[in-house]
């Protein structure tokens, strides 16, 4: 059987790391839910991240590997975001791969 | 960290979609992109239509992997060629590809297509100076 | 017995197609799909056998398969008829078998 998490009262499955199963499931609740069950509170910067990795998936059907994502970011959100420190802070399991998994995005290539 | 930084060629010489060389290749050179190596990656033979703008493969149910070719510029491929011959013969011209952007991760200096269409003498040259070569 | 062929190999790879228009007879069909929709552009060099084969047979190519690949179907060769899956299936049919090459 196939694990699920409870969003707004339904069941949306994912994989056997906690990564959506289908990407089209994905709400902004999904994002909190999991959170919380990484006892995380979700701010604004952490909601600039998820959306930021949200539009490049959808632009490039992939999500970016961790040294993309900190180039992109600090392009797009400014020089002082773009550095791992910063998205680590936000991000303790990994910026990719945390960040992804809000998202609803798959495991990022390159990622093992 | 080795010292040395050795030059990877990776040739793409099947078409997308009716096998899974392409999507393969591009995962391998995505992934291979995080050793700070010189990549280059070429298009010959089907190879080149994987290139080709406007792909929309939803009715036929697989996943449209073309937009992925535009962040190779992202993930530091900074050479990307397209066999001429191979074009000319599936009736197709540069206009047909999709144009792949590039920033120097040094000067940070931008080229809008890196996309380069090559005679056969050039590729041969590049395949000779390239250390390694990797098949799809 | 009326055959409907069908082709799914990129003419540039394999000679699923040669093969296919040497053994096919008069008036036979022949579908291209997957791979073996790159033969119905113009402008390549398997055209001019394309046109050949055209003179003696029924060439059909499907439409999902060349929008997947990104080729409108204005680049297709005169004479060729495009279909979608459903036309795929009436083909197959209307005639007496299916011959596929690989």
């Amino acid at each position: 059987m196939s694990d699920t998490i409870e969003v707004d009262g339904k069941q949306l499955a994912v994989d056997e790391e906690g990564y959506l199963a289908d990407l089209n499931d994905w709400v902004p609740a999904v994002a909190d839910v999991m959170a919380k069950q990484d006892n995380l509170e979700l701010s604004e910067e952490h909601w600039d991240i998820i959306n930021f990795l949200r539009e490049y998936y959808e632009e490039y059907q992939i999500a970016p590997a961790v040294r993309v994502l900190t180039k992109a970011v600090g392009k797009k959100l400014g020089k002082e975001k773009g550095n791992s420190k910063y998205l680590y802070s936000l991000f303790p399991y990994g910026p990719a791969k945390q960040a992804c998994r809000f998202a609803g995005l798959p495991k990022p290539t390159g990622c093992v | 960290m080795s010292e040395t930084v050795k030059q990877f060629l990776y040739l793409n010489r099947k078409a997308p979609y009716g096998t899974i060389y392409a999507w393969e290749a591009l995962e391998v050179v995505l992934i291979g992109a995080a050793f700070d190596q010189d990549v280059g990656v070429m298009f010959l033979d089907d190879g080149v239509y994987q290139l080709v703008k406007g792909q929309d493969p939803r009715e036929i149910g697989m996943k449209n992997f073309s937009p992925t070719f535009r962040t190779l510029g992202d993930y530091e491929v900074g050479r990307i060629y397209v066999d001429g011959e191979s074009l000319a013969a599936r009736g197709l011209t540069r206009e047909d590809l999709v144009e792949i952007a590039w920033e120097d991760p040094e000067t940070e200096e931008e080229v809008d297509n890196i996309v380069e269409v090559v005679d056969r003498t050039r590729a041969r040259a590049l395949m000779d100076e390239a250390d390694v070569v990797f098949s799809f | 017995m009326s055959i409907l062929h069908t082709v799914n190999k990129s003419p540039f790879e394999r000679n699923s197609l040669e093969s296919c228009v040497q053994f096919a007879s008069d008036g036979a069909a022949v579908l291209l799909f997957e791979d073996g929709v790159y033969a119905a552009l113009a402008g390549t060099g398997a055209e001019s056998r394309v046109r050949e084969a055209l003179g003696r047979l029924r060439l059909y190519v499907l439409g999902p398969d060349l929008k997947a690949r990104g080729l409108s179907e204005d680049r297709i060769i005169e004479g060729i008829g495009v279909v979608d899956y459903a036309g795929f299936v009436d083909l197959a049919a209307e005639h007496d078998k299916v011959q596929a090459w690989l």
